[in-house]
């Protein structure tokens, strides 16, 4: 291909777009209302599954030993749990630990009348889990264990957390699903359009003799434009709308601060970004190749 | 067609064998619907030929023209245009067999977002040619169609006759061995059907063959070609300087 030939054919890409204005800009708002839905999304989601997973990294499992346990023994339940798919981390803590922190969290000044530690028998183990649901059959197991006590674990939290994980995943499947629904629905409409408006003139260029690549290429580029343009006008907006949103909540329901621990907006766009870009890409490729394809064969 | 058409037609084919450029040989069409468009149709036409060929509508005209185009393809038989053979050409050449066709029809199909310039220039750029040689190429085929002073203009903007003009110039401009008009009088008055005529009859001197599928009755009575008259899918008539034959 001659240099001259490569960009006439790059500056024929940007001048449909300003030629045929009307479908580029329903293709761009086509593809900009689907990514814009698909961020709005991924970054409601990816905070969800951030919250929920800070949330799970917090719970663990208390292993309390039978009075006069060995240290040996102790240490030795220590490597069985390391040794167990379900804890991620073991952590040891002992009488002292266990009556400071009490103390702490409770007493304040109070402690003071105590000259011994009332919670002499209280070491033991705090097993994080790796994975909460997981948590029934570590207790089955930690109970089965010879000289383990009791065993204190958070029933609750973990049956809540482990649901609203399956739920985050319905709602993604569901969501994902429907958004790739509206997406084929709208993208198809919009290349029917794109059709009729271009049917004559992919006729003539090819009635004078133009190879389909000659005929492809400018419909292609210009598809991509719209991609690019289609992702990164929503990708804008979604990044102006979160800050804000993250500022006005982190100020409003400022003791909520602790429980929800947003995401930055850098971390969100690490990856949302280069995915609805090249989703755009990909829709505006797909779109044009298709709209032309179809009226090659003259 | 009479016996004495086709001895004198065959005996043409013997003689310019080496010239012939157009050949359809026992050419059919058939479509899903209705009766064949084209019914054993055998045509020979050499290089440097003017032939108009007539007919009412259904006649099998456009269909002939569809297949020289390589559009369509025939039910059976063989096509050769400039040595492709058209039953056999694979889809990734037709825009080389193409380039060697000049093409005009009656409702113009010049790109209407595009100007006079473009319109004429984009033939060019198909075959790749330099930026350098189209600026050179485009002003000289528009002085020919009498169009120099109108290459800003969009084709709205242009009477019917120019808007032929400019097909013709987008058809000649790279410079075609065989030039196909197919109805290209069909919307313009009088007086530009002739000018248009008369450009074709220049090329033609200039030694392109040309095909003009016409209902132009006076045109093509006064201008002494050979014409081929089409009935109902098959040749009727193909005479040397002959005229538009009446419908019975």
């Amino acid at each position: 291909m001659r240099i001259s030939t490569f960009f006439y054919t790059i500056g024929q890409g940007f001048r449909n777009i300003i030629r045929n204005k009307w479908f580029s800009l329903a293709s761009i708002a086509t593809i900009g209302a689907c990514l814009f839905l698909f961020g709005l999304f991924y970054a409601i989601l990816s905070n969800f599954e951030h919250i929920v997973k800070k949330a799970e990294e917090g719970i663990y499992v208390s292993v309390f030993f039978q009075e006069g346990t060995s240290d040996t023994r102790i240490a030795e339940i220590g490597d069985m749990l390391w040794r167990r798919v379900e804890v991620s981390e073991v952590e040891f803590v002992s009488a002292e630990e266990a009556w400071e922190g009490f103390k702490d969290d409770y007493l304040g000044e109070y402690s003071d009348g105590f000259t011994e530690n009332p919670l002499a028998n209280s070491a033991h183990y705090k097993a994080y889990l790796s994975d909460v649901s997981l948590q029934p059959a570590l207790v089955t197991y930690l109970e089965s264990i010879e000289d383990v006590r009791r065993v204190n674990k958070s029933e609750i939290t973990a049956t809540t957390l482990s649901g609203i994980n399956a739920l985050i995943a319905y709602i993604s499947i569901g969501i994902i699903a429907i958004l790739f629904a509206v997406s084929i629905f709208l993208i198809s409409n919009t290349v029917t359009i794109g059709i009729s408006v271009r049917k004559e003139e992919i006729n003539i260029m090819k009635y004078i003799g133009a190879t389909d690549f000659f005929v492809r290429s400018p419909f292609v580029i210009e598809g991509i434009l719209i991609g690019v343009i289609g992702s990164l006008i929503p990708m804008g907006i979604i990044y102006v709308i979160y800050n804000n949103v993250i500022s006005y909540v982190t100020e409003r329901f400022s003791m909520l601060t602790k429980l929800l621990d947003f995401l930055p907006v850098e971390t969100i766009f690490h990856i949302l970004l280069p995915v609805s870009v090249a989703m755009g890409v990909g829709i505006g490729f797909l779109g044009s190749i298709v709209t032309v394809r179809k009226h090659l064969r003259v | 067609m009479t016996e004495k058409d086709r001895k004198r037609r065959r005996g043409r084919r013997t003689a310019d064998l080496g010239n012939e450029i157009i050949t359809l040989e026992n050419v059919s069409k058939a479509y899903a619907t209705g009766a064949p468009a084209l019914n054993g149709v055998s045509l020979h036409i050499n290089r440097g030929e003017f032939v108009f060929i007539v007919g009412d509508s259904g006649s099998g005209k456009s269909t002939l023209i569809k297949l020289l185009l390589r559009e369509l393809t025939p039910t059976s038989g063989y096509i050769n245009v400039m040595g492709y053979d058209l039953v056999k050409i694979k889809h990734r050449k037709i825009p080389k067999f193409r380039r060697n066709l000049g093409i005009v029809f009656q409702d113009f199909r010049l790109l209407k977002d595009r100007n006079v310039y473009e319109n004429v220039a984009f033939a060019q750029r198909i075959i790749q040619v330099s930026n350098k040689e189209i600026k050179r190429n485009v002003p000289s085929i528009l002085a020919t169609v009498g169009l120099a002073g109108k290459y800003k203009a969009k084709p709205r903007q242009l009477s019917g006759g120019e808007q032929q003009r400019v097909a013709l110039a987008r058809a000649l401009i790279n410079r075609p061995t065989i030039l196909l008009a197919d109805e290209p009088t069909g919307n313009l008055d009088p007086k530009n059907s002739w000018e248009i005529m008369k450009l074709l009859e220049q090329i033609n001197e200039n030694g392109t063959t040309v095909l003009v599928v016409t209902h132009n009755r006076e045109i093509v009575n006064s201008m002494q070609k050979r014409v081929v008259t089409m009935k109902k899918g098959i040749i009727v008539s193909d005479e040397e300087k002959g005229g538009y034959i009446d419908e019975d």
